[in-house]
């Protein structure tokens, strides 16, 4: 009987398959890719909420109301929901690789992660395009004043 | 002086109470990681409550307002200075990754000081400008 010894010194190799999808490699690009977008997106967010007119102290219903009945607006949000939890997401993954010490915890974590991030892309994503700015028997004063003028 | 087989010399270097300079501890590489992890975990979880406070806005209008509303007091509006520091250090500091990956690494140490350079003039053109909208309402 005769058994082969592998060559001393010889390089660690991850796995020995050398098809299918790497897919830690794509996780990479999208962290970079989704990054300079994402950039842009939460910036311009940030200024038009927090910088434009009285910022923060300005925002109630019917400012969200004038944004997600434009299309321009909705477009964006959704864009942004999806990048930043996916981009989010993937970040804490690689937070969890590297400080959950048993595979157990890792896979539960990760479980986590992956239900917070599906079900708030749902979520989000059905506010934005099932939005009623004007819902009713809501109070004049709440809502946009363009709710009044139909 | 040439490495002899059987010496430990750079490993004690590196454990001595002053570590010879490497790419990451104590060095900027180091603490651009630590702050990009840091500020990475507090935007996430932000992110997921800022998707389900704006979400009431499918509720009701008062409900999405008395919320709202919790975000324009003093103390959180202290919150959000920290919040927008830290989403416009994960920016500049991403964008630094970027260039190391695909422009060049040697600029690493020089660009951290960049990044730093526009996080103050980015926050010294936001944190007045928000604090006086917070206080002044």
């Amino acid at each position: 009987m005769t058994t082969t010894i592998e060559a001393p010194r010889s390089p660690y190799s991850r796995s020995t398959k050398k098809s299918g999808v790497n897919w830690e490699k794509w996780g990479w690009i999208y962290m970079r890719v989704s990054g300079v977008v994402l950039v842009v997106l939460i910036f311009g967010h940030l200024f038009v909420n927090l910088m434009i007119g009285e910022g923060v102290s300005a925002l109630n219903f019917a400012f969200v109301a004038g944004k997600l009945t434009n299309p321009f607006w909705m477009v964006w949000d959704v864009i942004m929901l999806w990048l930043a939890l996916i981009h989010g997401g993937n970040g804490m993954r690689t937070l969890v690789n590297d400080y959950a010490t048993t595979r157990t915890s890792r896979g539960i974590l990760k479980v986590a992660i992956l239900v917070s991030v599906v079900s708030l892309i749902v979520l989000g994503t059905l506010v934005v395009f099932t939005f009623d700015p004007c819902p009713a028997g809501a109070p004049a004063d709440l809502v946009a004043s363009f709710c009044t003028s139909l | 002086m040439p490495q002899t087989a059987g010496t430990l010399d750079s490993q004690q270097k590196t454990t001595s109470r002053r570590p010879a300079g490497t790419l990451y501890r104590g060095n900027t590489g180091m603490w651009s990681w630590v702050l990009h992890r840091i500020t990475g975990v507090a935007i996430f979880f932000f992110l997921l409550v800022h998707i389900l406070d704006t979400a009431l806005v499918r509720v009701s209008p008062e409900a999405y307002n008395a919320v709202i509303a919790q975000y324009q007091t003093p103390i959180m509006g202290l919150g959000e200075v920290a919040l927008v520091g830290a989403i416009v250090f994960h920016a500049f500091n991403g964008l630094r990754i970027i260039l190391i990956d695909f422009w060049n690494a040697k600029y690493q140490r020089v660009l951290f000081y960049v990044v730093i350079g526009l996080w103050v003039v980015t926050m010294l053109g936001f944190v007045p400008r928000h604090l006086i909208n917070v206080f002044s309402h």
